[in-house]
């Protein structure tokens, strides 16, 4: 038998009956997929079709849910004096701030880091990247606790500097931009690493050749380095981009009750919505709401970023 | 030409070897703004650890202490004996962890070989459809999975977190594409040898692909040791905890013993910061092939 599969062209032919000759030639390709995909069935796909039937019902876990159509799209947005849409405003804030803060300061990073040793270049690295590691949850405790109103770090700091105590995310006007301060602090370690991979494979004869007329190193990162590392650019927008719009377990932690609705973000509305009033219909609206926006936003910014990626 | 081209240095580099008084002053503003990235990035962990070994009363003094000078182990004391729990939160992630672990090992290899080196009718679309469910964001499984669980009686229990964590098909694109790149000569001259189909992915594949499978292995294992939202909702008893859930709920259950919150914090912390540097090659390894988000 071994010697009949291994021969591609002629394996399974001596077997008669087509259904056995299609599982000896086939079979064991999907065994080995089939695992995989049961599992992505279960848990992905079914759930998926589910969520959205669902989100055109007012479900009750008790089993009389009655079909609804798209009000619970409506509901979406006009339930609780329309926080979802304070929430969207919010989200839209925080991702446009984090993700032009994240490209620029790894872009900047790992320029700088580029004709560096490759000793220190692995120091800086492993540096930036080891806070990424640490759970979103414990970051999220460490800056509560910096941000804290008495006793807080950074009162202290600003104090240093005769700015009277703030109260950061206890207040409501500070809360949001607490929080994106924090999220621009943070090194955006993933473009550190893959800006440094891609400037790393720029062949370099054309730095030589580039430097053989005269440009400078300013004038090469201009015009060699950045147009090559646009691709890289654009997988960095859509993944910090996707990120922003999921963003729940550090507001969770740094304001788990919100401060008004200032702190409020798609996913911890759809959170409270189907996890805390338990309205499923509702959240499930809500999470297909963050479902367009982000493939809107991937859409939008594979066009834009494409369109100019020959330099 | 005066100019020296010296291979050994990367791009931006400036090449001439004579640095003029602009260059050197550049350089160590490059050093400095370096140097500066890596003191913000890791003062927030420095300050975790230094408040965790500081007692409460001295670490709500201002000005603060910026070194340990009053270390001592007072707080953990405390969590272990006001915190019972602690330690299961630990094990529980374990459990949850490594099974989640060890099943994206088998599975997600499994199907990167059979996508990568096997021909059968709708391998295509088979593979297109799980690619196009990576857009898809997980909150959007949340409430069907969240019923379904409820509905089975899963809700505190951790196969619950278990099997929603095997849902992940982003492993099966990086098996996938590593297996692609192995020579299709070691599995014939297998065959040839006697070897069964599963005994060729076994005896061949497996070993070849020990280096993507232990990139594989750390970011499915760090991804779901910090995973929140969904233990979050399943597990609502403490002694089902996970680490991130418990330690978020100490700071409810112990509002001004801020002690007592840094020592749990912490010593969730040091595992997962251990691991990484003594794993941080195939990590960034990792976030190379498109694993990691941070």
């Amino acid at each position: 038998m071994a010697d009949l599969t291994y021969d591609r062209s002629v394996a399974g032919r001596s077997v008669g009956n087509p259904v056995m000759r299609f599982f000896k030639r086939y079979g064991w390709g999907y065994a080995f997929v089939l695992p995989s995909l049961i599992t992505f069935s279960i848990f992905t796909l079914i759930p998926v079709i589910w969520a959205f039937i669902i989100s055109l019902q007012n479900y009750r876990l008790n089993g009389d849910s009655t079909w609804v159509g798209f009000d619970n799209y409506r509901l979406a947005f006009t339930t609780q004096s329309g926080v979802f849409k304070i929430a969207i405003r919010n989200t839209l804030i925080y991702t446009v701030f984090t993700v032009v803060t994240n490209l620029f300061v790894g872009l900047v990073l790992s320029s700088l880091m580029q004709p560096l040793g490759k000793w220190a270049q692995t120091f800086f690295r492993a540096a930036y990247y080891l806070p990424s590691v640490v759970s979103a949850v414990i970051i999220g405790v460490i800056w509560r606790w910096i941000y804290n109103a008495q006793w807080g770090f950074l009162n202290y700091i600003v104090g240093l500097f005769g700015i009277p105590p703030q109260r950061w995310i206890a207040s409501p006007d500070l809360a949001l931009q607490s929080i994106v301060a924090q999220r621009m602090l943070t090194i955006p370690a993933t473009a550190v690493v893959l800006f440094s991979a891609a400037m790393a494979s720029v062949p370099k004869e054309l730095y030589e050749a580039a430097a053989l007329d005269g440009a400078g190193a300013i004038r090469q990162w201009w015009s060699i380095t950045l147009p090559l590392i646009k691709s890289t650019s654009l997988f960095l927008v859509v993944l910090y981009t996707i990120a922003s719009f999921e963003v729940f377990d550090l507001i969770q932690v740094m304001v788990p009750s919100g401060v008004g609705n200032s702190t409020q973000v798609i996913v911890t509305q759809i959170y409270q919505t189907g996890f805390q009033q338990y309205r499923y219909g509702v959240a499930a609206a809500q999470a297909f709401v963050l479902f367009l926006m982000i493939a809107a936003a991937a859409a939008v910014q594979f066009r834009l970023l494409r369109s100019d990626v020959e330099y | 030409m005066a100019i020296t081209l010296d291979r050994q240095r990367t791009p931006a580099a400036p090449i001439q070897r004579d640095s003029t008084m602009q260059q050197r002053l550049g350089r160590v503003a490059a050093w400095v703004l370096l140097i500066g990235a890596a003191v913000v990035a890791l003062f927030p962990l420095y300050w975790l650890f230094l408040s965790a070994v500081t007692p409460t009363t001295e670490s709500i003094k201002i000005p603060p202490d910026f070194i340990p000078i009053h270390a001592s182990i007072e707080n953990f004391q405390k969590l272990f004996r006001q915190a019972k729990d602690y330690p299961r939160w630990f094990a529980n992630s374990l459990l949850i962890t490594l099974s989640i672990t060890f099943f994206h090992l088998f599975v997600d290899t499994l199907a990167g070989y059979g996508f990568a080196k096997k021909e059968f009718p709708g391998k295509g679309i088979l593979f297109a459809v799980l690619l196009s469910t990576l857009m898809i964001p997980p909150q959007v499984t949340l409430v069907p999975l969240y019923i379904v669980t409820r509905n089975l009686n899963l809700l505190n229990n951790p196969l619950a977190v278990i099997l929603q964590g095997s849902a992940n098909v982003l492993g099966v694109f990086l098996m996938r594409q590593y297996i692609q790149t192995l020579p299709r000569e070691l599995e014939d001259a297998a065959r040839v040898d006697g070897c069964s189909e599963f005994g060729v992915f076994w005896r061949v594949i497996l070993p070849l692909s020990r280096p993507a499978m232990g990139a594989l292995a750390i970011f499915t294992f760090v991804r779901h040791w910090n995973d929140y939202i969904w233990p979050l909702i399943t597990l609502t008893k403490s002694s089902n905890y996970t680490l991130p859930v418990g330690v978020a709920s100490l700071q409810t259950e112990f509002q001004t013993d801020y002690g007592i919150i840094f020592a749990g914090a912490a010593l969730a912390a040091l595992p997962i910061i251990v691991f990484f540097l003594l794993f941080q090659r195939s990590f960034l390894e990792g976030v190379r092939m498109g694993a990691v988000k941070g």
